[in-house]
């Protein structure tokens, strides 16, 4: 497995992601992945005791991963929140914003292009849960 | 009118930049079409028939003159000299070259305009009223509230890969020039008991293949709880929309399939939690934008008094010219339906001039109408003939506005490569056979809508006569609908019964026209005859 692109300093996680089922019926697991179909409420239970989630992306226009990671970061989870699958160089900007600071894509991604891109936007018009301050709140102090 | 500030022009040359790289790596085959593709349809950009098709987004409809001209401009030097004012209120250029459109973009943004989410699975371009501002009968200006729905909207991280792409209307007046309830949300502003000003959120209206008008779900938002609500619509919608098949993907069909209560249900507790997120910009942001949108300087010192002593003029004031809020004053609209047209053409001269006429006549605003009509919203009476002239001059004074050649018509198969039949010959058919203005006057308020393909892009669910292009064994047949409505009388047209060839439909049109004048009672429109008589008759006049 191509190795994860990063944006967190801690250590990488050990533990592989199993799936939702078997995460929740196991008492002591530290890593989950949910597929895009999946309610991620459900996990808000266990968000202090989980140090990687995983979310799939089956393809890149299935845009449900991205509201999966907001409700588990307006949640107060912590931990490593990693997009895998179809996730296109693109996308990562704007799953940045969704509170993603993992990602595993299927197939490669230029590491210029995506430094590019996240550059880029200097600011933005809403508030999300990267916490950046949404043009708004600059106008208005 | 709303103007940018430093920020607002930095987020459009942003995306210029952004697209440029995008479109580089396109052409030097870095990235496949596959993927490119939502890239450039979140910039408007269609592989259509013939060529890309480039959408541009007049936010809300309204424009100023400088604006107007820019777009003659990018007809002139992008395009065939020509350009088509849209359903959307936006404008469409047909024959657009790849390459150039880095280029193209960058010119709109010197002007203060963007192609910014004009198509895609993502929020796009909020409609409003095109008399905002200016109507007698609205209880506040909607643009404000549209746009701050447009900034909340703009590359929103969460809400760029819907299940399908999502249509927001505002308006803020009981009658209903937007078609608000035909939205996958509809926002109607509306004071509460204490006199507050909110918003009314009807969700999962739209047309297309399954078309539905669109239920209330809450009868009052705060202004300043306006985002989170929204938000948590599209959050529901953006979790349990329909993925699996894309003509069940629009956020109509999950209402419809969940219920409005349960839907409701959901939505209220998402928003419980939302509306704690620090989501909503404060009450100073809606008062910064409602400055830009202050009434003009109007002329206390003009007259109310209007020349009609030419009969020519007097007919088009009859039929082009609305009442505005300041009795001195008028709102015009200018047709873009020509005996024989293309149903919101314009040319790059016509839309040169208009702009000019914005200028001297109409305090530099203009708007387009979701019919495919330009609007100049603050017209002097003592001016209306001065403009009239300069608009007969030009071809654009057709006295047709709600009439039957003032009809919508969708591209259809001489363009789009969704279509199953033509559209614009049928329409340009249509408008020659009922040319005579006697006719047409007789005949009153009839709205007539064209669409080549079941996805209804010419309205013809909302459509007091609606046609539906479909392809028969290999040729080109219409439908023929009759009862819609886009008003606030909102209903969907009924399908009349077999097809027929395109002389067949105009036939059949004239068959069902016959027995409106016939049964009329009254100054009953076509549609309220056909309310009160019921299809049957209709039916039997036409397959008898």
């Amino acid at each position: 497995m191509v190795e994860a692109i990063r944006f967190r300093d801690d250590e990488p996680h050990e533990e592989p992601a199993g799936s939702m089922d078997s995460f929740l019926d196991q008492s002591n697991a530290t890593a989950v992945r949910i597929e895009a179909g999946e309610d991620v409420r459900q996990l808000l239970p266990y968000l202090e005791r989980l140090a990687l989630i995983e979310v799939d992306f089956p393809a890149f226009g299935d845009g449900r991963g991205y509201s999966a990671a907001q409700i588990l970061r307006e949640n107060g989870y912590t931990g490593e929140l990693r997009a895998s699958g179809d996730v296109l160089v693109d996308q990562i900007a704007y799953m940045r914003r969704c509170g993603f600071d993992s990602f595993a894509p299927e197939k490669p991604i230029d590491p210029e292009v995506m430094e590019r891109s996240l550059g880029r936007y200097e600011n933005v018009y809403q508030g999300t849960t990267d916490q950046r301050s949404p043009i708004w709140k600059l106008r208005h102090g | 009118m709303y103007q940018y500030d430093q920020y607002d022009q930095q987020m459009v040359d942003t995306r210029i930049e952004e697209f440029r790289d995008q479109v580089k790596r396109r052409l030097a085959g870095e990235i496949t079409e596959d993927q490119f593709k939502p890239l450039r349809l979140m910039n408007g950009l269609y592989l259509q028939l013939h060529a890309y098709m480039l959408r541009v987004a007049i936010p809300y409809g309204t424009l100023n003159g400088k604006q107007m001209r820019m777009l003659a401009h990018i007809a002139r030097k992008y395009d065939r000299d020509y350009g088509h004012f849209t359903t959307r209120q936006n404008i469409q250029y047909n024959w657009i070259k790849l390459e150039d459109a880095p280029d193209l973009l960058a010119e709109l943004a010197s002007v203060e305009m963007h192609a910014i989410q004009t198509s895609g699975n993502c929020i796009r371009n909020i409609s409003s009223d095109q008399f905002a501002g200016a109507a007698a009968d609205e209880i506040a200006d909607p643009r404000p509230w549209a746009e701050i729905l447009r900034q909340w909207s703009s590359f929103h991280p969460e809400f760029s890969y819907l299940p399908r792409k999502f249509k927001i209307a505002v308006i803020a007046s009981d009658t209903d020039r937007a078609a608000m309830r035909l939205h996958d949300i509809g926002i109607q502003l509306v004071h509460n008991d204490a006199g507050e000003l909110g918003a009314k959120f009807y969700v999962g209206g739209g047309m297309g293949r399954t078309p539905m008008i669109a239920p209330e779900v809450r009868d009052f938002v705060p202004a300043d709880e306006l985002i989170s609500y929204a938000e948590a619509c599209l959050r529901v919608y953006n979790r349990y929309g329909r993925r699996d098949n894309k003509y069940k993907a629009r956020i109509k069909i999950l209402v419809h399939e969940l219920g409005k209560d349960e839907y409701t249900r959901q939505v209220e507790e998402e928003f419980t939690h939302m509306k704690e997120l620090g989501l909503n910009p404060p009450v100073e942001e809606l008062a910064r934008i409602s400055e830009h949108f202050a009434d003009p300087a109007f002329d206390a010192h003009a007259s109310n008094d209007l020349d009609l002593s030419d009969p020519d003029f007097a007919i088009w004031v009859d039929q082009n010219v609305d009442t505005h809020k300041n009795s001195s004053y008028a709102i015009a609209t200018i047709s873009l339906k020509p005996q024989g047209g293309i149903p919101g053409d314009a040319s790059s001269a016509q839309i040169d001039l208009m702009a000019d006429l914005a200028e001297q006549y109409s305090f530099d605003e203009l708007r387009v109408t979701h019919s495919q009509n330009i609007v100049l919203p603050h017209v002097k009476k003592s001016d209306l003939y001065a403009l009239w002239q300069k608009l007969d001059e030009a071809g654009l004074a057709p006295a047709n506005l709600d009439l039957i050649t003032d009809s919508i018509a969708c591209p259809g198969l001489d363009y789009c490569s969704l279509a199953n039949a033509r559209s614009i010959p049928l329409a340009q058919k249509i408008s020659e056979k009922f040319a005579d203005q006697g006719r047409q006057k007789e005949l009153g308020e009839l709205k007539l809508k064209i669409s080549g393909c079941i996805n209804a892009c010419g309205h013809h669910h909302a459509g007091h006569i609606g046609i539906l292009g479909v392809d028969r064994k290999g040729t080109e047949n219409y439908q023929l609908l009759l009862g819609g409505s886009a008003a606030e009388d909102t209903s969907l047209a009924k399908i009349t019964g077999p097809g027929f060839t395109e002389d067949g439909v105009i036939e059949a049109i004239e068959t069902v026209t016959d027995l409106y004048l016939q049964e009329k009672q009254g100054d009953e429109r076509f549609i309220d005859t056909y309310r009160r008589v019921g299809m049957e008759k209709f039916k039997e006049a036409i397959y008898g």
